[in-house]
């Protein structure tokens, strides 16, 4: 905050309200911020995730059982469906809220939103498509 | 329907407290009252000493932002019918330091909003024998958005950054930067972006989103943040890519 330089030695006493430690509890719209700030720690689990499964295929088939066998303990489960939870609570806000950042001209008229949206999710699914492709093939 | 409503006002008066308290004031409830009614009720009619700012009461002048049920209200729009049976709260601005009653020191945002430089600014002074610059209805509508922006400061009451981080530039005066980068006759934007591509500009803003929710023009300054994150980044890149090219 910028503050002139007093020009008198009176100050007036001002209140400053701190913010509260939980500011975010106070109003629906932080509280849903929050999470989706809190999704990202999510999202870098499901790379480590992928990491140490790629890591594990590449060390031999013993490796890999173990990696799988690792993974599907009950404990694992639970944290992979809510991670995947806020995997997808990441991308449908992101999604949602790309339309604000990006501007995009056709035919001299402004691409409706929805439109902007429709297309990140035809990204998504052929993306998807492709590497159940990869996958499965 | 009653015929009157309790507002509950929070009252500061640093000469006698050293932390504001809440003071009920009941005050008639007539269907073309604004809270604003209420308060200048109050003011002529049960407690003389209340402090808050207003002037136009038509959702011009900015002057009579509060915070109205926990909301960053224009007080001169918000009907006293719509929150009844009551009781209506209202207390100063968030994230401002109170001076008195509703009224809050708002010198930090006056102090920023020129550092964004917001107005046309050319290379070269063109003479004015040459003329108005022209510019086309499509050209306009590229801005006309942005300023619309009466400086009331709602959205920066409403920012949750700006609470945390006062040193952050802030939803108005950036969009207000956005409104000339987008205007066709300026040609200033390399000069913002000293200001804008910092910690403390764009780069700052979480995209909350509550400055455009909160803004009772339509602005979106949530919208233009994010617009420049995306330029000024793009800016970066061919910087880098082109070091002599791209001032």
């Amino acid at each position: 905050m910028i503050f002139p330089t007093p020009v008198s030695d009176f100050q007036p006493r001002w209140y400053r309200r701190r913010p509260s430690t939980f500011w975010f509890v106070e109003r629906r719209s932080y509280q849903l911020f929050v999470l989706r700030e809190l999704s990202s720690v999510f999202v870098a689990w499901f790379v480590v995730f992928l990491l140490l499964l790629v890591r594990a295929i590449g060390a031999g088939p013993a490796a890999f059982a173990a990696f799988v066998a690792w993974s599907g303990q009950p404990w694992m489960l639970v944290l992979n469906v809510v991670a995947l939870l806020f995997v997808v609570l990441h991308a449908v806000t992101w999604f949602a809220l790309a339309p604000d950042a990006m501007v995009l001209k056709a035919r001299g008229r402004r691409v409706p939103r929805h439109q902007i949206i429709a297309a990140h999710y035809a990204v998504w699914a052929v993306a998807s498509v492709l590497l159940a492709w990869l996958v499965v093939a | 329907m009653a015929d009157s409503i309790t507002l509950e006002v929070t009252r500061y008066r640093p000469e006698e407290e050293s932390e504001p308290r809440v003071q009920a004031y009941q005050v008639p409830l007539r269907g073309e009252w604004v809270v604003l009614d209420g308060l200048n009720y109050i003011k002529d009619q049960l407690d003389g000493t209340l402090s808050y700012r207003w002037s136009c009461r038509m959702g011009i002048c900015g002057s009579c932002g509060m915070t109205v049920n926990g909301e960053p209200t224009l007080t001169c729009s918000a009907f006293l019918t719509d929150y009844a049976p009551g009781p209506i709260r209202v207390e100063p601005m968030r994230n401002f330091p109170v001076i008195r009653d509703l009224v809050v020191e708002v010198g930090d945002f006056m102090r920023k909003l020129p550092t964004v430089k917001p107005w046309l600014i050319r290379d070269e002074p063109t003479p004015l024998d040459l003329g108005e610059f022209l510019q086309t209805p499509a050209q306009m509508d590229e801005y006309a958005q942005f300023s619309m922006c009466i400086n009331c400061m709602l959205c920066y009451s409403a920012c949750p950054v700006y609470g945390l981080d006062p040193d952050f530039v802030g939803p108005a005066a950036i969009a207000l930067a956005q409104r000339y980068n987008l205007d066709s006759r300026d040609q200033g934007a390399q000069d913002r972006r000293d200001v804008l591509n910092t910690a403390e500009g764009v780069w700052a803003c979480t995209f909350v989103g509550e400055c455009t929710t909160a803004c009772p023009k339509g602005v979106d300054p949530a919208g233009a943040i994010q617009r420049l994150k995306l330029s000024t980044a793009l800016d970066s890149v061919r910087s880098l890519l082109w070091p002599r090219g791209a001032r």
